[in-house]
């Protein structure tokens, strides 16, 4: 035997690498614009000429931005604190699953059904997921922090006391940090339902990309950016009651008139599955109509979605991975300098705080349909979290003195083989994110489940769309099974603080 | 029976009333003089925190291009194996693409360049395994075959026989000493170091407190190093 015996977690790498590389000739990842390149080159100039929204409607779509953001946060996560108590209940976990599995942009789609472009349905769209979410980290993170006091306290002390006492000093620093990362999701979450028609950030850039004004769309973006990266000085504790009270009364929560019928409709018959609407039908004529609805939409719908999901989401986890291990180099205090770093460091942040789908998006209008953009966007923002987070952690390596002084040679004996099975693990905990934002990209046209199901929204058919949104949640959940077991498989992990 | 080397003029290492530590204010070494010459072995003997570590580390920064060192808490990639962390020794010798290739595909020639030097170390069954599979004596002498496979002129060694038993830590000792030129070792079994060189530098509170060949070393000087406690 001439070489080592190839370690776990090097053969999922290769494994995964693998996939990709079979599923390379079988997917459409053509260029179908004929010109691709001007379209960008018109994009870059009109970034470097930004231009920002009037006054009035750079108020309203801030107030809708960060409301929506807010109220959503923070109602998530007092409803996920209190999820979290009895996470140890199997019925919950299952049902926080479920909850979490469905994009927020597929939520808003069916709280549009009941408030129409209301900002209750964006915070329902932002909160349900996230209270999910919240009830599943704040339970992991409360599993991995010990309390050396309880162990001293009386025994006869009441559990709301001895909760204050002794577990909430120990797990409020990890919660504040954990919801704080979580309200910057939400502001991009809340971003982004603007494509979906409620008036937030998203709205505006959508028709300024569509209709070509780049300059608009720079100015957008840059008041994005700007919003993301102020959070931490605009959201603390003193703040966050008053704009959560502004959110309250400033927003048109009543401009859209809630009908109770419609709620009442949407269960009793819009979901009900179209050849059981029927009652003059006998129950054996029913059910064979059924089971021909559920072949057609097997073959025509649900199987070449969900074929073409799985196909953008390996393509993207391979190429999220192998963005990862270039990108981590450029803020690792162990491989580059300074000045290097804070280039890097700027690159990453800009990347990651650009929301996947709207990467997708402007991909889309510059290379047209197919599933390149969409792999693209998700490697791009993806590699640059686990970038980030990696390059971070080499920080913490302690390197001998006399260390590789190539920096080639330090990357690959060095640094890369300690940061590997970390990376590795970062980049399946995101698998299943990975599924759930391409299942969404259908709305853009890619061809995944999200595109059949924005087609049977349009078209009202919500029978075939919750349908195909319960498909989706169970793909989502099975990627998030077989992630736990590649992970467990491969013996890499990461706490909860850091992996989210 | 101690090789003596020929002492040349110019000195490898040379401290002129150095004083090393954090700043100014708290240095750990102070005032330091030290001369060392090449083919010289060095042992660097005192109880724990009396700089030893601090001194090694500074000598290694102080003449990098020619020193190679075994620092005390071995720097081993656990990831990779023992093969590669020895081959490491000589990576800034090998073109880049070179060192790419021996980490996917280790070459013929290489494998048994480093199957030849653990066989030495008694390791050879080793070398395809990490070195989270190996015991603490196994693992430091895969630092010490990295070192070896440098074969630097200086040999910087922090406690290089710390983890291994008696027989083990004569064979390494005698090794290192028979391999490269000047050896700068600091040692906690004195009686052994002893044997193996032919200069002794005691420290003592940050300080030099003795520099002498073996022979001239009295109990008492041995026994002023540590803080011995006198039965009452």
């Amino acid at each position: 035997m001439m070489r080592p015996p190839l370690s776990r977690p090097t053969l999922v790498g290769l494994g995964l690498l693998a996939v990709a590389l079979v599923l390379i000739p079988l997917s459409d990842l053509e260029v179908i614009a004929t010109d691709p390149w001007s379209e960008v080159l018109r994009f870059g100039a009109g970034l470097l000429a930004p231009s920002f929204p009037a006054g009035a409607e750079l108020t309203t779509t801030l107030a809708y931005t960060i409301g929506i953001a807010i109220l959503g946060v923070v109602v998530a996560g007092c409803i996920g604190f209190v999820l979290s108590a009895a996470f140890f209940a199997r019925s919950i976990r299952v049902i926080c699953a479920v909850l979490r599995s469905v994009h927020e942009l597929f939520w808003a789609l069916i709280f549009l059904q009941f408030f129409g472009p209301s900002p209750l349905t964006g915070l329902l769209a932002i909160a349900v997921p996230y209270a999910a979410i919240f009830a599943k980290l704040f339970a992991e993170i409360a599993e991995e922090t010990a309390s050396p006091s309880a162990q001293v306290i009386p025994r006869s002390v009441d559990w709301v006391s001895r909760y204050l006492y002794v577990r909430l000093p120990d797990l409020w620093p990890h919660f504040k940090i954990y919801a704080l990362y979580r309200l910057e999701c939400g502001l991009r979450s809340s971003a982004i339902l603007g494509f979906v028609g409620l008036p937030t950030l998203g709205y505006h850039l959508e028709s300024a990309f569509l209709e070509g004004s780049y300059p608009e769309v720079s100015g957008l973006l840059i008041l994005f950016y700007l919003l993301i990266a102020s959070v931490r000085h605009w959201a603390r504790p003193a703040t966050i009651p008053l704009l959560c009270l502004a959110g309250l009364f400033l927003l048109p929560w009543n401009a859209y008139p809630f009908d109770m019928g419609n709620v009442l409709r949407f269960f009793a018959e819009d979901i009900v599955p179209s050849p059981l609407r029927d009652s003059g039908l006998s129950l054996s004529a029913a059910l064979l109509r059924l089971w021909e609805w559920l072949g057609d939409l097997w073959s025509l719908q649900i199987l070449p979605g969900a074929v073409s999901t799985i196909q953008v989401t390996m393509l993207a986890l391979a190429l999220t991975g192998i963005l990862s291990l270039v990108l981590f180099p450029a803020i690792s205090p162990l491989l580059i300098n300074r000045s290097g770093r804070f280039l890097g460091n700027a690159g990453l942040i800009i990347l990651r705080s650009t929301p996947e789908y709207l990467l997708a998006f402007m991909l889309l209008q510059f290379w047209g349909p197919s599933m390149l953009p969409a792999v693209v966007a998700l490697a791009l923002h993806n590699g640059a979290i686990i970038g980030h987070l990696v390059g971070r952690h080499t920080g913490q390596f302690a390197m001998r003195p006399d260390t590789p002084r190539r920096r080639l040679d330090r990357y690959f004996y060095e640094v890369l083989p300690r940061a590997y099975p970390q990376l590795l693990a970062y980049l399946f905990y995101r698998w299943e994110v990975i599924m759930r934002e391409t299942a969404v990209f259908g709305m853009l046209g890619v061809a995944t489940l999200g595109f059949y199901i924005d087609n049977a929204f349009s078209e009202l058919r919500l029978d075939r769309a919750m349908l195909l949104i319960a498909v989706t949640a169970a793909l989502n959940i099975g990627i998030d099974y077989l992630s736990r077991r590649v992970r467990a498989y491969a013996r890499v992990g990461v706490t909860a603080d850091t992996a989210a | 029976m101690i090789e003596t080397g020929e002492v040349a003029d110019r000195p490898v290492i040379r401290l002129e009333d150095r004083s090393i530590g954090y700043g100014e204010d708290r240095p750990i070494l102070s005032g330091l003089n030290l001369e060392i010459f090449p083919g010289e072995k060095i042992a660097i003997i005192g109880e724990s925190g009396a700089g030893k570590s601090t001194l090694l580390n500074h000598i290694y920064n102080d003449s990098q291009n020619h020193a190679v060192l075994i620092p005390q808490l071995l720097g081993l990639a656990d990831n990779l194996s023992v093969f590669h962390n020895v081959y490491m020794g000589l990576l800034d010798t090998q073109p880049f693409l070179s060192n790419l290739r021996n980490l996917v595909q280790p070459a013929r020639p290489q494998v048994a360049a480093v199957r030849a030097l653990l066989e030495e170390l008694e390791l050879e069954d080793k070398i395809f395994q990490r070195p989270t599979q190996l015991s603490g004596g196994q693992r430091q002498r895969v630092a010490i075959g990295r070192a070896l496979y440098r074969g630097a002129d200086v040999l910087i060694a922090d406690e290089p026989c710390s983890a291994l038993d008696e027989r083990q830590a004569e064979r390494m000792l005698s090794l290192l000493v028979a391999s490269c030129k000047t050896c700068i070792m600091a040692l906690h079994d004195v009686a052994a170091a002893c044997r193996y060189v032919d200069r002794v530098i005691g420290l003592k509170d940050g300080k030099v407190e003795f520099d002498a060949p073996p022979g001239d070393l009295s109990d008492r000087d041995l026994a002023a190093l540590y803080r011995t406690v006198t039965p009452a």
